[in-house]
């Protein structure tokens, strides 16, 4: 973290740039709505209990769409699913991000050729902004995958998203 | 003259926390009584027996993993206890053993995972974080053999995929010599706290009548008082040799059926497991375990339903074979899709609070009710 | 407890012409055979009498026989007309622990099966299902509407040998 470890001669005065304090802020403290759908909820439960821990990255499940900054989608997406996920989606306060985890909401997995009532990809229905491989995805590959959307929030900045 | 009063429909979406996946519950309630409870499923239907037509025979056994995902040992078992049925081979010791020990660790972790959602959604959260830590050793014991955490793909048809490793026995020994305090440890956190009994005995009574007629089974139907077990009733396998008694509800703390008893045989069937294991750890025969593997699975004209044990219930598999490399319909009776069918009935007369505990007791998996 | 020719030859002397026959060609169980519309009155004497007592239904499946002539579609697909849809029923029984199967079959274009709700009500949501993936119409069933695709599906039913998948489902893209 690079705003604290550095030498600070004057006490308590911080100089940063906003963009750089309001993306740290951001990416601490990412709260994911508790949304499992299939196998790989059960592998998202075992990442948010103690052996491979998500609460020290700032993770906690919320309950509801309003208060959760991130979903992960983990797990096969339905067409009859399809809709409520787009209205859970809509019911999320802006900035918001997605993570899809596992084969089946990145591409429809092994269901893709003969899966009638199978969504190929959540992509199709919202826009993603990191993918998980996996059948299931390791903890550990979600935990990267973590990494990787706390990267792309670090990146961001306020006079893009903007304009 | 009366005041004019109407019920209110509240619906339990897909969406929710305890909810163990994707149900929607439609509650129609008076205050805070309920009068009727309607689930509606298919949110998760994956076109398992769709898939299951086009591939071939051993193609299948992936998809069928992935129908309970908490089971996946048991899934595999099943299929391949079907398939071998049809093809009439005879299948060496030393697989039977290992698909038994597999079997039995499988179904501890599944029931860990059962009694630690029960108790999350009625606010224990501590057992939920110390069953999760003991699970992880079984899991660990499953990547060493097979290399999955999860979804194994481990029972083929006449044998396993991997032999075990050379390190397995003496790692389930540790095991299980680790387990035997936890048990005692989560009957002191959990068993016999006084509020878990409080929001569990005497809620969503299920008479031993109503069980059957409805098709109950597993630790449902036994909760109720009934010894029923598909490894006693129709042995499969090699369960005949080994000594294991089976748990019922005796209403300890409330009455029969209840709740608490359903979760209680779910305690009493891990230490049961545990002595199948010790059982057959120290005398597993040698050999070689893809001795018995068919070339071409090509099993004659005809049908076959067979059913085993699995933590949640009895699984049924009914397959029907016209001569071809691909099965003609495979049909999964699945002991949650049934089981769920008690939801209208149990939580009649109770609050909406309950309605949760009750859900949590009959521990549904969404990936085998929609398959 | 009792073998399935024993059953089938207890439940030939009580219902005489409703039961059509007894099937052996499968390598494992007999499968007795019982005309569609009749199979409620039969099931209540195997669920009441004392000698058999079948109290539960293991499972109710429908399956595509797929049996009928094979006719190419406007666009080239197959479709099937004529031949069979039918629907298998495993019992047993808790008590005497023996265990029988019966089999009704019924033609593809109007498929009407009698419901056995009153009798085992496990068959309630297999029913459902059967309905859904099949399109079997079980008669007296008090609440037969599709349990596994959404309620508005209009693409037909999709466990049959011949279905099509639709392009789009409300917007979404169906095929991969």
């Amino acid at each position: 973290m690079g705003l604290l470890d550095k030498e600070f001669s004057d006490g308590n005065i911080v100089i940063a740039r906003v963009d750089d304090l309001m993306n740290w802020a951001r990416l601490s403290s990412i709260w994911q709505l508790g949304f499992g759908l299939a196998c790989c909820a059960i592998e998202m439960m075992a990442t948010s209990a103690s052996h491979y821990d998500f609460d020290r990255f700032g993770v906690i499940p919320r309950n509801t769409p309003r208060q959760a900054d991130a979903i992960i989608i983990s797990g096969t997406v339905t067409l009859k699913m399809a809709t409520r996920i787009k209205r859970l989606y809509e019911q999320m306060p802006d900035p918001k991000y997605i993570i899809s985890m596992g084969s089946c909401a990145n591409c429809g997995g092994p269901y893709w050729e003969h899966g009638y009532h199978v969504l190929k990809g959540i992509d199709r229905v919202i826009p993603v902004d990191v993918y998980v491989p996996g059948c299931p995805p390791r903890p550990e590959a979600l935990l990267e995958g973590l990494l990787k959307l706390q990267e792309k929030i670090r990146n961001e900045s306020l006079r893009k998203k903007i304009s | 003259m009366a005041l004019k009063t109407e019920t209110m429909v509240l619906n339990m979406g897909p969406q929710h926390p305890s909810t163990h996946g994707v149900l929607r519950l439609e509650l129609e309630i008076e205050g805070e009584l309920i009068l009727s409870v309607k689930p509606h499923i298919g949110y998760l239907h994956r076109c398992f027996e769709k898939h299951a037509e086009a591939m071939t025979y051993p193609q299948v056994i992936p998809y069928t993993d992935r129908l309970d995902y908490l089971a996946a040992m048991g899934n595999n078992f099943g299929y391949v206890v079907a398939v071998e049925k049809l093809l009439g081979i005879q299948i060496p010791e030393r697989v039977e053993y290992i698909r038994i020990i597999m079997a039995e660790l499988q179904r501890i972790a599944s029931h860990l995972v059962a009694i630690a959602t029960n108790g999350a959604d009625i606010g224990a959260l501590t057992p939920f974080l110390y069953l999760f830590r003991d699970r992880e050793y079984i899991l660990s014991l499953f990547e060493m053999t097979c290399g999955a955490r999860m979804l194994y793909n481990y029972m083929w048809i006449g044998g396993v995929s991997h032999d075990i490793h050379p390190d397995f026995v003496r790692k389930t020994k540790e095991f299980i010599i680790h387990f035997r305090p936890t048990i005692v440890e989560l009957n002191n956190l959990l068993t016999f706290n006084k509020i878990f009994i409080e929001r569990t005995a005497n809620i969503g009574i299920l008479p031993i009548d109503t069980a059957i007629n409805f098709g109950a089974s597993g630790p449902v139907l036994r909760g109720s008082g009934l010894q029923f077990d598909v490894r006693k009733e129709d042995p499969y396998s090699i369960y005949n040799r080994f000594d294991f008694e089976i748990p019922t509800g005796k209403g300890l703390v409330g009455t029969v059926g209840d709740c608490w008893d359903r979760y209680y045989v779910r305690v009493l069937e891990m230490e049961q497991s545990l002595r199948i294991i010790e059982q057959a750890i120290d005398n597993i025969p040698g050999g070689d375990v893809h001795s018995a593997i068919p070339k071409r699975i090509k099993p004659p004209k005809g049908t076959v339903y067979s059913r085993v044990e699995n933590p949640r219930g009895e699984l049924g598999y009914f397959i029907i074979s016209d001569g071809n490399l691909n099965p003609f319909r495979v049909k999964v009776r699945a002991p949650s899709f049934v089981n769920l069918e008690l939801m209208g009935e149990l939580c009649k007369g109770h609050l909406v609070a309950d309605v949760i505990a009750i859900l949590g007791s009959l521990d549904i998996v969404l990936g085998e009710i929609d398959r | 407890m009792k073998n399935p020719e024993e059953i089938f030859e207890l439940l030939k002397n009580e219902f005489k012409d409703i039961i059509i026959g007894l099937e052996k060609e499968s390598p494992t169980e007999p499968i007795v055979a019982i005309d569609p519309m009749q199979i409620n009155k039969v099931g209540l004497f195997l669920r009441d009498n004392d000698i058999l007592k079948f109290d539960s239904l293991m499972v109710l499946s429908g399956v595509d026989d797929a049996n009928g002539t094979k006719v190419k579609d406007d666009d080239g697909a197959e479709m099937i007309s004529g031949g069979t849809l039918s629907v298998y029923y495993h019992l047993h029984s808790t008590n005497l622990k023996h265990k029988i199967t019966l089999k009704t079959t019924t033609p593809r274009e109007n498929p009407q099966v009698e419901s056995v709700y009153n009798i085992w009500r496990t068959s309630d949501w297999h029913e459902r299902e059967a309905y859904d993936m099949f399109g079997i119409i079980f008669v007296n069933h008090p609440d037969l509407r599709r349990i596994l695709m959404p309620y508005d599906w209009e693409a037909g039913y999709p466990l049959r040998k011949d279905y099509k998948n639709p392009e789009f489902y409300k917007g979404m893209k169906v095929p991969y």
